[in-house]
C-alpha cells in the first residue's frame, strides 16, 4: 500500500537548511494500523505531509497504492490527495461556514460527484462515526470530539486507500480522545489502512505497529503487543 | 468540480461578509451608473438636436454666398433663378439679412432683419400666430410690411395686438401684418428674435448688397443631391469660382452634429469609466484581503483535493459576481438618474440597449480582470503553508 525508500526532506531557509527527514524507508501493507511516534520536532508531520502528497520529498521514492507519486506536478498531487488519501488533523480543519454534512461532502465535490450522491455518501459517513443526528450542525455547534469525528467522516467519504491522522487526539480531553481511538480501531477492524502520528504512548499503543522517529530518522519499527 | 458547485461556493464567500460585499459592489455600481447616466443624457441631447434640425424643414438645402471680388451677393431675382425649371425644388427662399432697430412709440429694440418672400414660410416650416405671412405681391411692389417674431412683439408691444400697427424700422415706416408663431431657438439662433420684411424692401433698408443666403426645399430625399449639384453648377457659372459659395444639406448638418455630440458622449463615458476602474481596484483590494483571511480555508480545500483551477475559479466567480451584481444595480441606478436628470434639463434620456449590455459585460469583465491577481495568488498557495496559517 505504502512503500517509501530513503525518503528525505530538507527545508531551506535562506542559507540555513533543516533536514526534517533523513532517509526514511518502510513499508505498510493494506489493512495495517500504524502509529508514528516521536518527540516534537522529530519530523512526524513532515513525514505525514509527504505521505499525504501535500508536499514533495527532496530525495527518495514513494509508492502509494502501486504508483510512484513523489515527483508529480501539483494538480496530479491534488488528484491523489482527493482519491487516495483521507486526512485527519489535530485542529480538525473543518470549514466553519459549512455544516457537518457539507464539510464531509467536500472531497466528493472536488471529485465531481453529483449533489444527490454526494449528500447520500456524506450522511452515510456521518452515521458511521455516530453523528447521524448532527448532519446540519455547524462546527461551532459541535464539541471538539464531535468535530474530529466529522473530520474522520470527511476522510472516509472519498473511500481513500489510506487514512493519515496527525495528532488526532492532541486537542481533545482523554475521554474524547479515547473515543476517537476507538473509532480508529473500528475502522481498522473493518479493513481500513490507518497511519496515526502521535507523541502520546497511550494513543500509540492502540495501533498494531509502531514506527519510532527521532531527528528525522526511523529508529524503531515494532509490533504492539 | 462543476460550475454550479463553484458558483455556490463563491456565493457562500460573498454572503459570509455581506456589508463588505455590498460596499465593494457599490464601487462598481457608481461607476456603471455614471457611464449609463452620462451616455443616456448624451444620447438624449443628440436626439433632441437632431429633432431640432429636422424641424427646420424637411429636405432643406442652405446656400451661403461668399462671392468673388466685388460681387459678394446675388440679386433677389438671381437667387430665385437658381432653382428655375428645377422640378426637384418645391420652394426657394432667398434671404437678405442685416441688423435693424425697430421702434414703436417710444420703445426701441435691436433685432435681426430677414428680407425674404412668401416661400420662407414653407421652406422653414414657419407659421403665423396672428395676421398673415408675406405675400408674393409684397415683394413685387416693394411693400413696407413686416412680420414680427415673438420676442420683438413682447419687447415692443407687451400685450397690445401689433397687427395693423405701424413701426419704424431704421426710420422707415412699416405696417405690421403678422406675428410669427413661437419658433424656439435652434442652431440657427433664435427664431423669435427677428423681423421679416419683403426681400426687395430689405435690400433698400439696410443698404445690403443683396442675397447671401438661399433656402431651398427639395421634393424628397433623392432631390437633395440633384439640387445640390444643379445649384452648384449654376453658381459656379455665375461666379466662375467653386469657392464663392457653399451648399449645406440638412443631412450634412445632421451628420456633423451627430459626430460632435457622439464625440462628446464618448468623452463623458470615458470619464465615467474611470470611476468604474476605481471600482475595479476596490474589488481587487477586497479580494486580496479575502484571500489572506481565507488562507486556511484554501489550505483545507487543497488538502481535500481542490486543484489550482478549482480555487482560481472559485475566487474569479466571486469577484465576477460582485462586480456583475454591482453592474446590474449600476444599470438600474443609471437609468433612474438619467430619467430624472433628463427631466430636469428637459431632454428625454435615451438608453441604447447595446450600451446597457456593454456596461454589464464591462463590469463583469472588470471583476474578472481585477479578480485575476488575487485569485491567482489563492490558487498558487502552498497547501502546507496555507494549513499552518493562523
Ligand atoms: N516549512 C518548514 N520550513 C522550515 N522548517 C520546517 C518546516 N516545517 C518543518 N520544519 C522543521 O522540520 C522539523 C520537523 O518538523 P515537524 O515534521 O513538524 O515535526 P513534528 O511534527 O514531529 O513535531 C522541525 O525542526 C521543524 O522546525
Ligand atoms: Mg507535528
Amino acid at each position: 500500500m505504502i512503500r517509501v525508500e530513503n525518503l528525505s526532506k530538507t527545508y531551506r531557509l535562506g542559507t540555513v537548511s533543516v533536514e526534517a527527514l533523513r532517509g526514511v524507508s518502510f513499508h505498510i501493507a493494506p489493512g495495517e494500523f500504524v502509529a508514528v511516534i516521536g518527540p516534537s520536532g522529530s519530523g512526524k508531520s513532515t513525514l505525514l505531509h509527504l505521505l499525504g502528497c501535500l508536499d514533495v520529498p527532496t530525495g527518495g521514492t514513494y509508492h502509494l497504492d502501486g504508483s510512484e507519486v513523489s515527483r508529480l506536478r501539483p494538480d496530479d498531487l491534488a488528484r491523489i490527495r482527493n482519491r487516495k488519501v483521507g486526512f485527519v488533523f489535530q485542529s480538525y480543519n473543518l470549514l466553519p461556514r459549512l455544516t457537518a454534512v457539507e464539510n464531509v461532502e467536500l472531497p466528493l465535490l472536488y471529485r465531481g460527484v453529483r449533489p444527490a450522491a454526494r449528500y447520500a455518501r456524506a450522511c452515510e459517513c456521518l452515521e458511521r462515526v455516530g453523528l447521524g443526528n448532527r448532519l446540519h450542525h455547524l462546527p461551532s455547534q459541535l464539541s471538539g470530539g464531535e468535530q474530529q469525528r466529522v473530520a474522520i467522516a470527511r476522510a472516509l467519504a472519498g473511500d481513500p486507500a489510506v487514512i493519515l491522522a496527525d495528532e488526532p487526539t492532541g486537542n481533545l480531553d482523554s475521554r474524547s480522545g479515547g473515543e476517537i481511538m476507538d473509532l480508529f480501531a473500528e475502522l481498522h477492524a473493518a479493513g481500513r489502512t490507518l497511519l496515526v502520528v502521535t507523541h502520546d504512548m497511550a494513543v500509540a499503543r492502540r495501533a498494531q505497529r509502531l514506527l519510532r522517529i527521532q531527528d528525522g530518522s526511523l529508529v524503531g519499527d515494532e509490533r504492539v503487543a | 468540480m462543476d460550475l454550479l458547485a463553484s458558483v455556490k461556493v463563491a456565493l457562500g464567500g460573498i454572503l459570509a461578509n455581506k456589508l463588505r460585499s455590498f460596499l465593494t459592489m457599490l464601487g462598481v455600481t457608481i461607476g456603471v451608473a455614471a457611464v449609463i447616466g452620462l451616455v443616456a443624457i448624451g444620447q438624449g441631447t443628440q436626439n433632441r438636436i437632431r429633432a431640432q434640425i429636422e424641424s427646420l424643414g424637411s429636405y432643406l438645402l442652405t446656400v451661403n454666398i461668399r462671392g468673388r471680388g466685388a460681387q459678394t451677393a446675388l440679386s433677389y431675382q438671381e437667387a430665385r433663378d437658381l432653382t428655375a425649371d428645377l422640378e426637384e425644388a418645391v420652394a426657394t427662399a432667398p434671404v437678405v439679412s442685416g441688423s435693424v432697430t425697430v421702434k414703436y412709440g417710444t420703445r426701441e429694440y435691436d433685432t435681426s432683419l430677414v428680407g425674404t418672400d412668401h416661400n420662407l414660410a414653407e421652406v422653414r416650416n414657419m407659421g403665423v400666430d396672428r395676421g398673415r405671412f408675406l405675400a408674393p405681391l409684397d415683394v413685387a411692389y416693394w411693400q413696407n410690411v413686416a412680420v414680427l417674431g415673438q420676442t420683438v412683439v413682447s419687447e415692443l408691444f407687451g400685450f397690445t395686438n401689433p397687427v395693423g400697427e405701424e413701426v419704424k424700422i431704421n426710420g422707415h415706416t412699416f405696417l405690421v401684418v403678422g406675428v410669427l408663431s413661437p419658433q424656439g431657438s435652434s442652431m440657427m439662433g433664435s427664431g423669435d428674435d427677428q423681423v421679416i420684411v419683403p426681400a426687395t424692401t430689405a435690400q433698400r433698408l439696410v443698404g445690403s448688397r443683396g442675397v447671401r443666403t438661399v433656402y431651398v426645399k427639395g421634393r424628397d430625399p433623392a432631390a437633395v443631391d440633384t439640387l445640390m449639384a444643379a445649384i452648384g453648377e449654376r453658381l459656379t457659372t455665375r461666379f466662375r469660382d467653386a469657392d464663392a459659395f457653399r451648399i449645406f444639406s440638412q443631412t450634412q448638418m445632421l451628420e456633423t452634429v451627430t459626430q460632435v455630440t457622439g464625440t462628446m458622449t464618448m468623452m463623458l463615458a470615458a470619464i465615467a469609466a474611470i470611476s468604474l476602474l476605481v471600482g475595479g481596484i476596490g474589488i481587487m483590494n477586497i479580494m486580496l484581503v479575502s484571500v489572506t483571511e481565507r488562507t486556511r480555508e484554501i489550505g483545507i480545500r487543497k488538502a481535500l483535493g481542490a486543484r489550482k483551477r478549482d480555487i482560481l475559479v472559485q475566487f474569479l466567480i466571486e469577484s465576477a459576481v460582485l462586480s456583475g451584481l454591482g453592474g446590474i444595480a449600476g444599470i438600474v441606478v443609471g437609468l433612474v438618474l438619467a430619467r430624472a436628470a433628463g427631466g430636469v434639463i428637459g431632454i428625454s434620456a435615451a438608453i441604447p440597449v447595446t450600451t446597457v449590455l456593454l456596461a454589464f459585460l464591462f463590469s463583469a469583465g472588470v471583476g474578472i480582470f481585477f479578480g485575476m491577481y488575487p485569485a491567482n495568488r489563492a490558487a498558487n498557495l502552498d497547501p502546507i503553508q496555507a494549513l499552518r496559517f493562523e
